[in-house]
């Protein structure tokens, strides 16, 4: 039997993202919030990142991520908000009804709004297609860090890490405490893509080597993993012949990259930008579906919990007001920002004109004492000086609304 | 003797130079500090030279608990080098269940000034053990 449950708001995922958004869409008014979680408890990826530094901007304490989980979900009950654990959203559809199946059977949830929250996984060997055969010992390595954190299972005895990003990076440093000898950290890019605190409190903390424009060309072994072989890359990125290595190791663990989790976006027919592989949204956090709105990883990847717990707090505040039909219908289309040097992505896309827009945004390339220019109809409205811009570091600039109200164009720069 | 590091409380990680000399105890004295661009920065590695220390975080066994472990952490920063000893003193923790989140596991963590605490809340299970 299908189990018909009305709600105003729907947050799908119970991460730091659909935590904060169920909160606050509460807190601003919405009567009936309901949160979904896949997993068995809430708190998402946080339960396993138990390693600190997180909440520095939000709170000027460095917490690890079951605390800082702690601290929303006590928010939660306390507000008495619903949420459904063991539960997964099989489908969403435009008109915001949510298909959701758990031991209690299937169920049809009928949202005024919903809040997107799913978050992000990571990238595969598949995805990277590293050569070789297929032995065990490879992870990724969020699944070793659940594993050894949340499972009490150790994952092998010696191991290569693919990629610098800031998991691969914890992890190093976790392995080493318990007992786990790491052969070396391997990075494509002339650059470290994780912090700089990481890689030396995680890497140099514990003399583990960094080969930078370095790349894993084969995983060797049948059964089980006997070695990579690595090699130094050119500035194409392709390896270079003769610079083999043979670094033996029986595991693997790749930190290559997340991608947004918007397979129910794309059902709901949300448009997703190819840049940041998450929904186009506008100052309001909506996407281009009236009613649903988007949040934290699923929406772009980010740096630091801090401003997925901030972005998530305005979607629930704007989801609410939509659900409450006060949604302040705008008198002008928005604006979509054009995209200039130096400037990979935009988040939001789209400024509502007149509204108060706290802007995102991510280079190509990395270098020092840079600008970031947003430039409204030929004037440049802010300019900011960046001592140093990566790749790997969000830019982040607050557009006021009086500067856009009767704007047409709204053009963002990296340069000199 | 001299030291190369780059600051990692900014985006502009500055590279510092740190001249220090050291002593047969092991005692460091650093004699100047050379390229940070502010005075937390010039701070920060000074410390890092003569008394580097950091946050432990680990897991320890939990028994009756909704979760094998009890994810933990050191209340203060301990000298780095010590981390290992901390670490040894975790490895064979074991506490049961319920566990709130603060609560103290180890006090005073082999007289290094800090506690050992819990960085989660574990709820009890029904089980035998």
């Amino acid at each position: 039997m299908l189990n018909e449950i009305e709600v105003d708001v729907a947050v799908i995922g119970g991460g730091p993202a659909g935590l904060a958004a169920a909160i606050s869409a509460k807190e601003n008014g919405a009567e009936k919030v309901l949160l979904i979680e896949r997993g068995s408890r809430l708190g998402g990826i946080l339960n396993q990142c138990i390693h600190d530094g997180f909440g520095l901007v939000l709170f000027n304490k460095s917490l690890t991520g079951p605390e800082y989980a702690e601290i929303f979900i006590e928010k939660l009950l306390e507000l008495k908000i619903d949420y459904m654990l063991n539960s997964m959203v099989l489908e969403l559809t435009p008109s915001k009804k949510l298909y959701v199946a758990n031991k209690n059977g299937y169920h049809l949830i009928k949202a005024k709004a919903v809040v997107l929250a799913m978050g992000c996984r990571e990238r595969t060997r598949g995805a990277i297609k590293i050569a070789g055969s297929r032995p065990s010992g490879v992870y990724t390595a969020g699944l070793a860090q659940n594993f050894i954190n949340l499972q009490n299972l150790m994952i092998g005895r010696t191991a290569v890490i693919l990629g610098s990003g800031d998991v691969g990076l914890i992890m190093a440093r976790r392995l080493t405490l318990e007992g786990v000898k790491i052969q070396a950290v391997v990075e494509i890019m002339p650059f470290p893509y994780g912090l700089r605190r990481n890689v030396v409190q995680c890497l140099e903390d514990y003399n583990i080597p960094l080969y930078l424009s370095h790349t894993v060309t084969e995983i060797l072994g049948r059964d089980r993993v006997e070695a990579v072989k690595i090699a130094k890359v050119d500035e194409n990125l392709k390896p270079i012949p003769g610079t083999e290595k043979i670094i033996p190791c029986d595991t693997v663990l790749l930190s290559v990259g997340l991608i947004p989790e918007n397979e129910l976006s794309r059902q709901a027919g949300v448009e997703i930008d190819p840049r940041t592989q998450g929904p186009v949204v506008n100052s309001m956090l909506q996407t281009s579906v009236k009613g649903i709105f988007a949040c934290g990883n699923v929406l772009h990847v980010n740096d630091l919990v801090d401003y997925v717990t901030v972005e998530a707090r305005k979607a629930g505040l704007w989801a609410a007001k939509y659900a409450l039909n006060q949604l302040p219908e705008p008198d002008r289309k928005e604006i979509t920002i054009t995209l200039g040097e130096n400037v990979r992505s935009a988040v939001p896309q789209k400024i509502i004109p007149g509204l108060d827009t706290s802007l995102f945004f991510r280079v190509y390339k990395p270098g020092k004492n840079k600008t970031l220019n947003i430039i409204v109809d030929g004037n440049k409205i802010i300019q900011k000086h960046c001592p140093s811009v990566t790749p790997s570091e969000m830019l982040k600039a607050d557009l006021k609304g009086e500067y856009t109200l009767n704007a047409e164009k709204i053009h963002v720069e990296v340069c000199e | 003797m001299n030291k190369k590091l780059v600051c990692i409380l900014c985006p502009q990680g500055c590279p510092i130079s740190v001249d220090y000399t050291e002593n047969e105890l092991g005692t460091v004295n650093v004699i100047s500090v050379e390229g940070a661009k502010c005075a937390r920065g010039e701070f920060w590695a000074r410390e890092e030279v003569e008394n580097p220390v950091r946050t432990v975080t680990s897991s320890i066994r939990v028994v009756n608990g909704d979760l094998p472990l009890l994810s933990v952490r050191t209340d203060k920063p301990i000298p780095k080098k010590r981390i290992f000893d901390v670490m040894n003193i975790i490895k064979n923790l074991q506490v049961n269940a319920p566990v709130k989140r603060g609560e103290i596991i180890v006090e005073n963590i082999l007289d290094l000034g800090a506690n050992l605490i819990a960085t989660r809340t574990v709820k009890r299970v029904n089980g035998e053990e």
